[in-house]
């Protein structure tokens, strides 16, 4: 992949609360047009780092670049490029999602007419123009991180930067706000989420920033960390006729595949450090076996994180 | 591990980009808010209620005093009404604590500063213009309220006010707007310092009730304690009494009473203490003219407006160091 300009890039970031190191020495780069995932549990630094990044907490070291401007010496300019969906996104309750909207609009200085524009589009974005004019009170969960997204919109920003946005949200709500984020990508913008929540994570990033003790242990695409941390890419699934254990030992032989196992009669798992599926079926065939199922599956963020904090958590006591 | 010390950055862009669009949607809060709407309701009923039972006791003795009859609609109190000016001495205080004891914490309650931050806005225009909304709303609240006791005086007396009249009405406005000033940064002090609106309140109510019921024994404890009278010269009397006026003047209701007094009564010459031999000469009884008035409650005004930034200042202070995740 040819290497694009890095809209966010942080050298050393530090920041020190009472002692207590939040960010430590973090180095990150985000390209134009990516999702990027700052994953790690909570209080691993994720959102002191994305205060950083706007400008809204000094750090105590380091510098920052945010769409090419240092955000602690012009934060206004970041600010202007850079729209943020905090964790829990809120808004005036006894105004209306549209005078929301344009309180936003104002303070970010768009003259009366082409605001009352961008905030109907922004609101027909993420489908709430029906209810515009209700009081921000009763919308649900949901409704709310989607008035948040078309909050961001109204400045058409380069870069948004959300922190947890699907928590709190019911699977569906969740499944409409991933699409949401899939659909911003398209529009070419860059993406910077904040989150703990690693399936709804890998469904929507290029790569991902595994944050541990205000630290990036890890980086790159999902399919790169479970190499690294698994030492494995890809789960190859085999269903064959009649039995499969005598396959278990060609299957080993394959190139690329580290191990197999037997998860029932007809079953086997392949591990592997490429899709080895052709080579698989070549395999089953040629031992005399009937294909019924071939899949492939990646290892789950869920996996590589689980893996990779058990490690760091032995590899201290 | 060593951290170097970020150099201190100097910042660039106005602090006072997004002022405007903060003040407009804080005033139309405000003017829209039920909490504002009681509170101009229970002042617009005492100003309707008090100026008329005045103006009729002004009535039957106008005739006798013929002199600044629109002034005494807000002093001349009659049974069972007190008068107005004694009503706006806790008044003034309740609207401006309303005003502004849930500005920043509401904020935070709500999520919505984080947000409101991440605009291209410093957090200076957020706190000035809560606090300048906060100002412009006293200000047309009682505007309002002088305007309908001069239209009412107006029906009741059947005489126009002069321009004197209307003069010292406009700078006792400027005082009790500073006056509400003062209760207001009080308030938005205890918003940024407490998380829960309802303990910012209850601090300045508290706050208020000790300045209104308690001060006033403490200062006269206190001018005793050090000012003592031990033989019972006229000097020991005179230094304790000096004291206890300056001690009674911290408390800002006190120099708004005093205030008042001198504005709505043109005839009073002095806020301090007169000995006799200062009245050699002077035709008692005789009114000021507004320009003498003026100078006798100046130093007392700009204690208020002193007072007011410096309470603002705390805030401003103490919201720059705040943190803005909760």
């Amino acid at each position: 992949m040819a290497k694009k300009d890095a809209v966010i890039e942080t050298r050393d970031l530090t920041k020190v609360y009472n002692g207590l190191v939040a960010v430590d020495r973090l180095n990150l780069r985000v390209y134009e047009g990516e999702v990027y995932g700052l994953l790690g549990p909570n209080g691993s630094g994720k959102t002191t780092t994305i205060l950083m990044l706007l400008g809204l907490t000094e750090p105590t070291a380091g510098s920052v670049q945010v769409v090419g401007w240092d955000p602690r010496r012009y934060p206004l300019r970041v600010k202007a490029q850079v729209g943020y969906i905090p964790d829990r996104v809120g808004f005036y309750d006894d105004l209306t999602a549209w005078e929301n909207l344009m309180y936003t609009a104002k303070l970010n200085g768009i003259p009366r007419r082409e605001a009352y524009r961008r905030v109907d589009e922004a609101l027909a974005w993420v489908g709430l123009s029906e209810v515009a004019h209700r009081p921000v009170r009763t919308f649900s969960r949901g409704m709310r991180q989607r008035l948040g997204v078309a909050d961001v919109l109204i400045k058409r920003p380069r870069v948004i930067i959300m922190d947890e946005p699907t928590q709190g949200l019911d699977p569906e709500s969740a499944r409409e706000f991933l699409d949401l984020i899939r659909t911003l990508k398209k529009e070419g913008k860059t993406i910077l989420l904040a989150s703990h929540l690693l399936h709804q994570v890998q469904a929507v990033c290029d790569r991902v920033g595994l944050f541990h003790k205000g630290k990036k242990a890890l980086e790159g695409t999902v399919e790169e960390l479970g190499r690294e941390v698994l030492g494995t890419s890809h789960y190859v699934i085999v269903e064959v006729e009649p039995d499969a254990r005598h396959l278990v030992e060609p299957l080993r032989g394959l190139k690329y595949v580290q191990d197999v196992e037997v998860l029932d009669d007809r079953t086997l798992w392949v591990k592997s450090l490429r899709d080895v599926r052709p080579e698989v079926a070549t395999a089953v065939v040629q031992h005399g076996s009937r294909l019924l199922r071939l899949d492939v599956e990646l290892p789950s963020l869920d996996d590589i994180y689980t893996h990779y904090f058990q490690t760091a958590a032995e590899g201290v006591s | 591990m060593t951290v170097a010390r970020a150099t201190r950055v100097q910042r660039e862009g106005s602090p006072w980009t997004g002022l405007w669009a903060v003040v407009a949607k804080e005033m139309a809060d405000h003017l829209s808010s039920t909490r504002m709407h009681i509170l101009e309701a229970l002042i617009a009923l005492t100003a309707i209620g008090t100026v008329y039972s005045a103006a009729s006791a002004i009535r039957s003795v106008a005739s006798l005093e013929p002199k600044f009859l629109f002034l005494k609609l807000f002093t001349v109190a009659q049974e069972p009404f007190p008068s107005f000016v004694d009503f706006l001495g806790f008044l003034v205080p309740l609207i401006a604590i309303a005003l502004a004891f849930d500005a920043v914490n509401s904020e935070f309650n709500q999520h919505t500063l984080a947000r409101v931050l991440s605009q291209p806005i410093y957090r200076d225009a957020l706190l000035m213009g809560k606090f300048l909304a906060g100002l412009f709303t006293q200000f047309v609240i009682y505007a309002a309220i002088w305007l309908l006791i001069f239209g009412l005086g107006v029906i009741q007396l059947g005489v126009p006010p002069t321009g004197e009249e209307v003069g010292r009405a406009l700078w006792l406005l400027v005082a009790t707007v500073f006056y509400g000033g003062v209760w207001m940064a009080v308030a938005l002090l205890f918003s940024v310092r407490f998380r829960q609106p309802a303990t910012a309140a209850l601090a300045s109510i508290a706050l208020w009730l000790f300045f209104t019921v308690f001060w006033g024994m403490i200062a006269t404890s206190m001018a005793s304690l050090i000012a003592p009278i031990r033989v019972g010269l006229p000097e020991e009397l005179l230094a304790q009494a000096r004291w206890q006026l300056a001690l009674r003047r911290v408390a800002p209701g006190q120099l708004y009473a005093e205030i008042l007094v001198a504005l709505l009564r043109p005839e009073v010459r002095s806020l301090s203490i007169v000995l006799p031999f200062q009245l050699e000469g002077a035709i008692l009884g005789q009114p000021l003219p507004l320009s003498q008035s003026v100078l006798l409650i100046w130093p007392h005004l700009t204690g208020l407006i002193a007072a007011t930034l410096v309470l603002f200042a705390l805030a401003y202070i103490l919201f720059q160091r705040q943190e803005v995740r909760a």
